[in-house]
């Protein structure tokens, strides 16, 4: 008999619902039969970055035909405020709009397109009020949307004061859109007792709830948010989808009809947050190696309107502005700045990418300033030895697999020689120039805030040895369902197909955190794990009793388990227990252990552990019209003992690609009153097939398991390979930088758009001529 | 209200629509075939492809009245009773699919590309794609699979 059950973890299984996304038989939100009855919503926004709303007339929209409902502020049962971590902000607008396409009424009607008209007929009176359009005018008013946030250690003014080197600089990073293929959605339907179902795409359905009992004043028990599956999140669906879900619960209430609200892209792209974009500006004092002494870094991010997650955003950022390097006296400033841009929100990689980005900008201005290989600045600086593990906020290194990563990626990439060949390439090359980069990455997994990182699971078996499975997480496609059904498979050695996993549902598990910060299945693959565990435990020890053995001689096999001499199915054991009144229904808890973080003096431990990687990227650009091309790419990713080696290539490939996107073609553009130009594909550019690498290697790191006791040694993916992506900029500024001979750092910000190189190659060639 | 006709899927459909439905809503709200999807409203993105007279079409950009008369295939008239097409068991295969979202347009944009060049090289393949946006996957196994299906087919 085969002792291995179907779908254990470390399998590569497939996608849970592969075979229904290729016959397109999977649900998503907009896919679900329509209740009779059902409305459809549409927004009215401001066309203001900033201005009073002196009168508003909903007659003429109220009074076309198949107007069902509008709502405004003023018509909010509850209160009027969705802050998902500070206080008071508001869904609809209140009087002042606050940026070019905030919503400030919304109509609900028997089609999208009568809903579309009315929305455009309500008429409003503004008086507008000087906006705050960049990051710039923010910092010079001070303006804020929560405090500044300061990490220090060690005395970085006398270090950089005794340097023998000292550099300033500053860096542009853009921002980016989610571009979710599936634009935010939302479907509320009004329950008996005033109660409210909403079907959400969400990576936060308790948020949600939240934001929903709030707005219509409602406890939360009166409120059931579910999602079974989003089309895409990358961060755009954790606190974004309240607003969505908000409005469309605001006027299925004032209806009484199911209301279903989805945006349409340019809509999408206008209307909710992206990626913040960061104005970086460091002084840093090194030594003759280029290691670093001292730096003084500030971080600011525009942030938009309101702070939504962007305290959190920009904790992470300073989090991660070290990467791999070891900064012995360091101050970094996070700025929050208040925009009247449409407020920025959490993205794959949360802060930390910018973060990171910003040193590596760093550790290229010492590389220039000395004249040596950014590899030899970058080695001189790894964490490692003793005294140099702890990071600037507080947490010591235990897990450091640089060396390593670092080597091997160098041997996988063949670094060395392509470097050779590179350089003799571009000494004979006047209009095609190559560049070349390695970047090592170091990621914190565990959400900063130490309260954030619970999770609670549901696990039910059948009689018929069938198991309902239901945990915390939501599925975005990041493959989260079928890892933790692997991991209840592997409990109950049973084949994956016995296992149905459930619609993420606030009615199921309450509480719950995003799913967010790559901890997707180290919190709900542990949590499901230890309800399937309780369960099993009552199943061996019924089995030891029942049949008068001793429970070590209880032991579950493939798909049956053996007791004693007997053999039983899973399935007739789970039916003799229940036949003797044992319970086969459980819950899971899991918190995150050892960690703790004081948010006030941001130190502390407040990482689980790391995750490592490193890419090898090369470009080569066209100095005469600017484009580039990623031409390969080599990637080594840790992923500790991976539960699903397929799924992790995937988020490492998928990843990979939208992080190059965001520093090369996805460019957001804002015009002079604050409204967005790229608010759709044909303007916002993001990669597609024919972008990817010719020549394209992607590896895990093998036997490496997570050194911290995570889910079967497994560590998070889902968000490191993103910042993978760093080495296609490093390498595309390599490739400028040999135009001026690799003696003066290349101006070049992100994205490194073919204006950007443009102007970079032009600045060279000023300077060296 | 017109009355639109086609074949879809094999079946013949009859309906009397507005003139300006496009073909997507005529499928997903006439004939709630949700398998075609909506990404970005304004031909962009590939989502809502589906075979027209079998030539790959964007159904956001087109009529439902244009359709009329045509022959329409559909992500869900692709199986044959639990047998996946061949793109579709090598997208499954491959593991070229996350959030699943622009799966059918691309399985069915990736259908008409091999009919058309049956034995593509990546390259080709990367380039006859590029009408399709895939948000997830990086397209690396999407390209695989399209490879190992033009073998099958
Ligand atoms: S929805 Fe038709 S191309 Fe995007
Ligand atoms: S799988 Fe999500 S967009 Fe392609």
């Amino acid at each position: 008999m085969n002792d291995m059950p179907k779908g254990g973890v470390r399998q590569a299984l497939r996608h849970d619902s592969a075979v229904k996304h290729v016959t397109g038989e999977a649900q998503y939100i907009d896919d679900m039969p329509e209740l009779p009855g059902t409305l459809h919503a549409w927004l009215a926004t401001s066309t203001k970055a900033h201005a009073r709303i002196l009168r508003m007339d909903l007659s003429a929209a109220l009074a076309l035909p198949g107007v069902a409902a509008i709502v405004t502020a003023r018509d909010i049962p509850g209160r009027n405020d969705i802050a998902p971590i500070l206080k008071g902000e508001p869904v609809l607008a209140d009087g002042v709009v606050e940026h070019v396409g905030h919503p400030f009424a919304a109509v609900a009607a028997e089609t999208m397109e009568t809903a579309r008209r009315a929305a455009s007929l309500i008429e409003v009176e503004y008086e507008e009020l000087p906006p705050i359009l960049s990051i710039e005018q923010a910092i010079a008013e001070q303006a804020f949307v929560s405090r500044v946030l300061t990490m220090q250690r060690g005395d970085w003014r006398e270090g950089l004061r005794q340097a023998r080197h000292r550099r300033t600089g500053q860096l542009e990073i853009g921002g980016q859109d989610h571009f979710y293929l599936e634009s935010q959605v939302a479907l509320a339907i009004p329950q008996e007792d005033g109660d409210m179902l909403v079907h959400s795409s969400t990576q936060h359905p308790t948020e949600v709830q939240h934001g929903v009992a709030t707005l219509l004043g409602l406890a939360n028990n009166a409120v059931t948010v579910e999602c079974r599956r989003m089309g895409g999140g990358f961060g755009g669906k954790e606190s974004q989808a309240t607003i969505i879900a908000g409005i469309a619960a605001l006027l299925a209430r004032r209806s009484s009809r199911p209301v279903k609200l989805r945006l349409v892209r340019d809509d999408d792209m206008i209307v909710t947050g992206k990626r913040h974009d960061f104005l970086i500006r460091y002084e840093v004092g090194f030594d003759d190696e280029g290691r670093i002494e001292a730096i003084d870094m500030e971080l600011a991010a525009r942030c938009g309107n309101v702070a939504d997650l962007s305290p959190a955003v920009l904790t992470r950022a300073l989090c991660h502005m070290d990467n791999c390097y070891f900064l012995p006296a360091v101050r970094a400033r996070g700025l929050p700045c208040r925009t009247n841009t449409v407020s920025n929100t959490a993205f794959r990689g949360f802060g930390g990418p910018q973060g990171m980005l910003a040193i590596e900008a760093v550790i290229g201005t010492i590389a220039h300033a000395l004249g040596r290989p950014a590899d030899q600045v970058r080695a001189a600086n790894y964490y490692g030895g003793a005294g140099r593990d702890v990071t600037p906020y507080g947490q010591r290194i235990r897990d450091n697999l640089i060396p390593r990563i670092t080597r091997e990626i160098a041997a996988q990439a063949d670094y060395e020689r392509r470097r050779r060949e590179i350089d003799a390439f571009n000494a004979t090359s006047p209009v095609i120039r190559k560049g070349l980069a390695l970047f090592p990455l170091k990621f914190g997994i565990s959400f900063n805030l130490p309260t954030l990182n619970q999770a609670g699971a549901l696990v039910h078996v059948y009689t018929d040895g069938s198991v309902h499975l239901n945990h915390g997480g939501t599925e975005m496609g990041q493959g989260l369902f079928t890892k933790v059904a692997q991991v209840v498979a592997e409990v109950f050695r049973i084949d994956i197909d016995h296992i149905k996993v459930s619609a993420a549902s606030t009615a199921k598990v309450p509480n719950t955190s995003a799913t967010a910060a790559s901890s997707g299945s180290d919190l709900n693959g542990m949590a499901a794990m230890q309800a399937a565990q309780t369960i099993k435990n009552r199943m061996i020890s019924f089995a030891a009793e029942h049949f008068g053995v001793l429970p070590e001689q209880v032991e579950f096999a493939a798909n049956r388990i053996i007791v004693g001499n007997r053999t039983l199915a899973f399935g007739e054991l789970a039916h003799l227990a229940w036949a003797n009144r044992i319970s086969l229904s459980a819950t899971g808890f899991y918190r995150t252990p050892e960690i703790h973080f004081d948010l006030e003096r941001m130190q502390g431990e407040p990482f689980y552990y790391f995750t490592y990687g490193a890419c090898v990227a090369e470009a080569a650009i066209d100095t005469l019209t600017g484009e580039s091309r990623i031409l390969r790419a080599d990637i080594l990713q840790d992923c500790g003992s991976s539960l699903n080696p397929a799924i992790d290539m995937g988020q490492i490939e998928g990843g990979f690609v939208q992080g190059m996107g965001w520093l090369t073609c996805e460019e957001l553009v804002w015009d002079a009153t604050g409204a967005l130009r790229t608010h759709a594909p044909s303007t916002y550019k993001i990669p597609v097939s024919r972008d990817l690498p010719p020549v394209f290697n992607v590896r895990i790191l093998e036997d490496a398991p997570n050194r911290a006791a995570t889910v079967f040694r497994s560590k998070g993916i889902g968000e490191p390979p993103l910042m993978l992506a760093i080495a296609t900029w490093l390498a595309i500024r390599d490739a400028v930088a040999s135009v001026g001979g690799h003696r003066h750092a290349p101006p070049l910000d992100a994205p490194a758009t073919p204006e950007r190189i443009l102007m970079a190659v032009e600045a060279l060639r000023k300077g060296a001529g | 209200m017109p009355t639109v006709s086609m074949t879809v899927n094999g079946k013949t459909v009859s309906r009397d629509v507005e003139a300006r439905t496009l073909l997507v809503q005529f499928l997903r709200e006439h004939l709630n075939l949700t398998g075609t999807h909506v990404g970005c409203d304004t031909s962009q993105c590939g989502a809502c492809v589906v075979h027209v007279d079998g030539r790959s079409v964007k159904s956001c950009t087109m009529l439902a009245a244009q359709a009329n008369g045509a022959s329409v295939t559909t992500i869900e008239g692709l199986a044959q009773g639990d047998k996946l097409h061949p793109m579709q068991e090598a997208f499954r295969e491959h593991h070229a699919l996350q959030c699943g979202f622009c799966t059918p347009g691309m399985i069915m944009s990736a259908i008409d590309l091999v009919k058309r060049n049956p034995n593509p090289s990546e390259e080709t393949i990367r380039h006859e794609l590029e009408g399709n946006i895939c948000r997830c996957t990086g397209y690396h196994n999407i390209v695989k699979a399209v490879k190992a299906a033009a073998a099958n087919m």
